[in-house]
């Protein structure tokens, strides 16, 4: 037992940094917020460095529900780095209205997210999952005097809570058909004959996850949530816990259904391929930058479950591939539209007011175009490459139908993304002046650095990922 | 010169010069595109004098395992050559022909034309698959902003069209491509050249090709965009995309379609000769009724294009090789063609046939070098156009004497819309006070036209110096295809010439004899 503690150091690190913090806060009053986000972000720096420490160590924990490994090593880096970028860029945007909960809350949500992304049994499951979203729920409405703040965190909170309430069934009926919460025992289960117990609990757990990395028909809350919560917020919600999400719902299905395929794989071929449709079409429509890129978020992850549904080695190093760029990617959109405001600092989110972009702020613009050109999956731009590889693993997998079907598509959803551009470049100034930023070198420094990665200098970490995500996705197979 | 990398820095030199034009001022930005594109030039024409012909297949080969999963494969062989000498050839030119009419964000502009010509001389270059597709792809981005920016008053419109058109065409490619990567497990072009894929797969694989590079061609019924992206680009952008992008369809059905999928070819060139057909006379037609210039060059285009993809697939070493001088004349020919359009455009502002008439008076050098090209568009004897068309149209009539019947009909109809729009503009009576008071050619645009003219004549008069580079090439694809190639209808047969009479005789009867049925 004690044993076992040594290797969930990134967990222990998480809780006892989020505690100090919490206690620092409760003390000293928000004023000190410049201290608590330093505390907050040694301690995400420390918690990866732990699990770099620990890459490369292959077992479970507290007898097999928790696992240590390279898989759940990769996701906790991405949700990190992306936990730390959220953190870094809130003051500027909260301004006299950041709290010491922020950093705590994101602290407590990355820890749920680590306890997510490496579970290997139903309730650990649970556990990560209902401490993510809690924290969520607040960080949602955290601007509490801000109406639609308020409602984006109500409504998060309402339609998780059916989400939860949904997985929950479905966990009690997988186990009340297998006799076990463990991934390993219900896959045991899974090999021999499928009756209609487990077909329910299938899809009630996979709706439930549907509902976490929002794929359609369970994505209607977030064009609202992505819209209502504060821009930082947001950047969060569509960076870590969509990592988070993707990770365990891949574990959850190559882990504890793998045997299954039959009744997994058309479940996920369906939200994979509405997720791009309606992710594409119903971006088309819209005025907020915010929901356009909710929009945009249900269209990848629609991507990301092609290569799940491949269910191969290839396909998961595809999805975990997709992850770390759509993390890039999102995080440098996020902050380009924090970047965006008028001349009296007042946040710019309607997608009109970016008219004439690239005359006022050149650079601002280019990145821009870069993350929206990267999004769309054209080449050169380094998002081609996750999309060449979920598509790669699904024609390796037979399944070409759904390859055509999701690449033919995706042709809709460039569509928007150089609409994007077009507004940026072809149109003219709009009224609203956007003077430069107030010179936040950090903002500033993560969007360079994202842009000049998406472009072609990305390519050249190629094989550098193909080693760590192959070592990563053989944990499960 | 064996080792060097030449091809990464003929990428290279456009790549940092488009760098350095985004930070430059819009006066300077000019003169570094200038520089970093005749540079290029000069590096092609130091490629084209070291290229060793009746050599090795592939030469200047670079190999770079840069990105694990595929490579930075390059080389070039005669056919690659010629296409990239094309591009680096019009680059300059277009530059030249863009120095005064743009005026708003030169630096962009300028950087995007370099970021273009990297993107069309790699895809040429390109030895792997992957790196091919994605320099493929590329393209779309620097053209989208070409025409959306500085295009004419619909360029919106055009840019989605051009974009969104050409790349739904594209990615039913890359799926094929994928299934091609999995089934011979390489990326390496010259492997997959030469591996033999299921004749049931290669029919899929050349559909999805297909469906690519048609709309990249254009074919008919697919080549409802390039209309729309000529008329609204600006000239130089017209330029580039008539003159080079117009030729990447051509080069993947040479380069990938025919030798890769020999079977499927020979089972579907129905299809390619029945839209051919359609394309060359239906095209032809409605570029006779148009009232816009460049609208009308554009769907000549089109229909020249349809003669380049019907001898391609008359599988014979006569149809192919002129397919190809037709690509490279077509690229100087319509290039120089959108170039006449855009000289008047700049000083009228319209592209109205009706508006103008009767330059010949005022501006007989233009009217000279118009009624060249426009002679070269026809296929006059002595213009590149010319040894093009016969050359493949030999080639066809050996497949089948239809489709040559119905490609020749497209030319004479080809011969009526230069002319009547020859007619309407250089000819007649100079009328109109604005008319008569525009200037004949300055001395940019004598730069750019001299160049043009020059390689139409020297193409036409002595076209060996093209088609030697490229003869092995086309004598590896024919031997490709070989097997699977259907017998034509015009049964050649050596004739029986008579008894050498007078000397030249001999040489005479026989070319002749290949009509005899």
């Amino acid at each position: 037992m004690t044993g076992d503690l040594v290797l969930i150091w990134p967990e222990l690190i998480l809780t006892i940094g989020g505690l100090i913090t919490l206690m620092l806060g409760t003390f000293l009053g928000d004023r000190q917020i410049g201290l608590y986000q330093l505390s907050a972000l040694l301690t995400l720096a420390a918690a990866a460095a732990a699990v770099v420490a620990l890459f490369g160590i292959e077992t479970t924990v507290f007898s097999g529900t928790l696992s240590v490994d390279s898989f759940g090593g990769f996701a906790k880096l991405l949700i990190y780095a992306a936990s730390f970028i959220c953190i870094l860029i809130a003051p500027r945007f909260f301004g006299g209205g950041m709290r010491a909960e922020y950093p705590v809350l994101i602290l407590f949500a990355a820890l749920g997210m680590g306890i997510m992304a490496s579970s290997r049994d139903l309730m650990t499951l649970y556990v990560g999952l209902e401490l993510n979203s809690l924290a969520a729920y607040v960080l949602a409405s955290f601007m509490r005097t801000d109406e639609r703040s308020t409602e984006a965190g109500l409504k998060y909170f309402v339609l998780g809570a059916l989400a939860s309430g949904m997985l929950l069934y479905g966990i009690s009926l997988l186990y009340g058909f297998t006799g076990t919460t463990d991934f390993a025992g219900i896959a045991k289960v899974m090999g021999g004959e499928i009756n209609i117990g487990l077909i329910f609990g299938i899809v009630f757990v996979l709706a439930g996850l549907g509902f976490k990395v929002s794929a359609v028909p369970f994505h209607m809350w977030t064009p609202d949530v992505y819209e209502g919560a504060p821009t930082p917020v947001t950047t969060f919600f569509a960076s870590a816990p969509k990592v988070a999400a993707m990770a365990l719902m891949t574990r959850v299905v190559i882990d504890a259904m793998g045997p299954a395929v039959g009744a997994w794989q058309q479940i996920i071929i369906f939200l994979a391929l509405a997720s791009i449709i309606l992710g594409a079409v119903g971006a088309i429509g819209q005025k907020n930058i915010k929901r356009l890129l909710a929009y945009s978020s249900i269209n990848n992850v629609g991507f990301m479950l092609i290569g799940l549904a491949a269910g191969t080695q290839q396909g998961v190093e595809g999805v975990l591939t997709y992850l770390l760029v759509y993390v890039v990617t999102t995080l440098g959109a996020f902050l380009v539209v924090l970047q965006l405001r008028d001349a009296d600092g007042n946040a710019i989110e309607s997608i009109p007011a970016l008219a004439g972009l690239s005359q006022r702020r050149p650079g601002l613009a280019a990145a821009m175009a870069v993350f929206m050109f990267s999004l769309a999956g054209i080449p050169p731009l380094f998002g081609f490459w996750p999309k060449y590889l979920v598509f790669e693993a699904a024609v390796n997998a037979n399944l070409v139908p759904l390859a055509v079907a999701g690449i033919v598509a995706s042709v809709i959803g460039a569509f928007y993304y150089i609409a994007i551009i077009k507004m940026m470049y072809f149109d003219d100034k709009s009224d609203t002046e956007i003077p430069a930023g107030g010179g936040v070198i950090v903002e500033d420094a993560v969007i360079t650095a994202s842009a000049l990665w998406l472009s072609v200098i990305g390519y050249l970490f190629i094989p550098v990922l193909a080693v760590v995500t192959a070592s990563a996705a053989a944990v499960l197979f | 010169m064996s080792g060097f990398p030449i091809l990464s820095l003929m990428l290279a030199v456009p790549l940092v010069g488009a760098i350095i034009c985004l930070f430059v001022g819009d006066k300077m930005s000019r003169f570094v595109a200038l520089g970093a594109t005749l540079a290029t030039f000069v590096l092609g024409c130091i490629l084209w004098a070291n290229f060793d012909i009746g050599g090795a297949q592939w030469q200047f080969t670079e190999r770079a395992d840069l990105f694990g999963r595929f490579q930075w494969a390059l080389g070039i062989d005669g056919m690659a050559l010629m296409l990239i000498m094309l591009s680096v050839f019009l680059m300059p030119l277009c530059i030249l022909a863009s120095w005064d009419a743009i005026k708003q964000r030169v630096g962009l502009y300028m950087a995007m034309f370099l970021i273009m010509e990297v993107v069309m001389i790699g895809v040429f270059m390109a030895q792997d698959l992957l790196l091919f597709y994605i320099f493929f792809e590329a393209g779309l981005i620097p053209m989208y902003f070409i025409i959306g920016i500085w295009g004419g008053a619909n360029r919106k419109y055009a840019a989605f069209k051009f974009f969104l058109y050409t790349l739904l065409g594209s990615v039913l490619m890359l799926i094929a491509m994928i299934a091609m990567i999995g089934e011979a497990g390489t990326t390496y072009i010259p492997t997959l050249l030469n591996y033999d894929f299921p004749v049931q797969m290669q029919t899929w694989l050349w559909l999805a090709f297909f469906a690519s590079l048609a709309v990249k061609m254009p074919m008919w019924p697919v080549h409802t965009w390039l209309p729309d992206a000529h008329v609204q680009a600006p000239t130089a952008g017209s330029m580039i995309l008539a003159g080079v992008l117009l030729k990447l369809g051509a080069y993947g059905f040479i380069r990938f379609m025919m030798p890769m999928f020999p079977d499927a070819s020979a089972q579907l060139m129905w299809i390619v000769f029945a839209l051919s057909m359609i394309a060359v006379v239906y095209t032809s037609l409605v570029a006779l009724v148009q009232s816009d210039m460049k609208k009308l060059i554009a769907y000549s285009s089109v229909a020249h294009m349809a003669i380049v993809t019907a001898g391609l697939f008359a599988f014979n070493q006569q149809g192919i090789e002129g397919a190809l001088i037709i690509m490279l004349s077509h690229g100087v020919v319509s290039a120089a063609l959108f170039f006449c359009v855009g000289v008047i455009y700049d000083r009228l502002h319209t592209r109205e046939i009706d508006r103008y008439g009767g330059l010949a008076v005022n501006m007989p050098a233009y009217a000279l070098f118009f009624m060249l090209f426009t002679m070269a568009s026809i296929g006059l004897p002595g213009t590149s156009g010319f040894v093009g068309e016969f050359l493949s149209l030999l080639g066809i009539y050996e497949a089948s004497s239809w489709v040559a019947f119905v490609c020749t009909t497209g030319i004479i109809l080809g011969a009526a819309y230069m002319l009547y729009l020859y007619r309407r503009v250089v000819f007649g009576e100079l009328t109109k006070d604005d008319v008569k008071a525009m200037p004949d050619l300055n001395a940019r645009e004598w730069t750019i036209m001299v160049p043009l003219a020059a390689v139409a004549l020297w193409m036409g008069v002595y076209p060996e110096s093209f088609l030697a580079p490229m003869r092995g090439d086309v004598t590896t694809v024919v031997a490709r295809l070989a097997p699977a190639k259907p017998a034509g209808d015009a049964h050649l047969a050596a004739g029986k010439p008579k008894p050498a009479a007078a000397h030249g005789e001999t040489a005479h009867g026989s070319s002749h004899a290949g009509g005899v049925q």
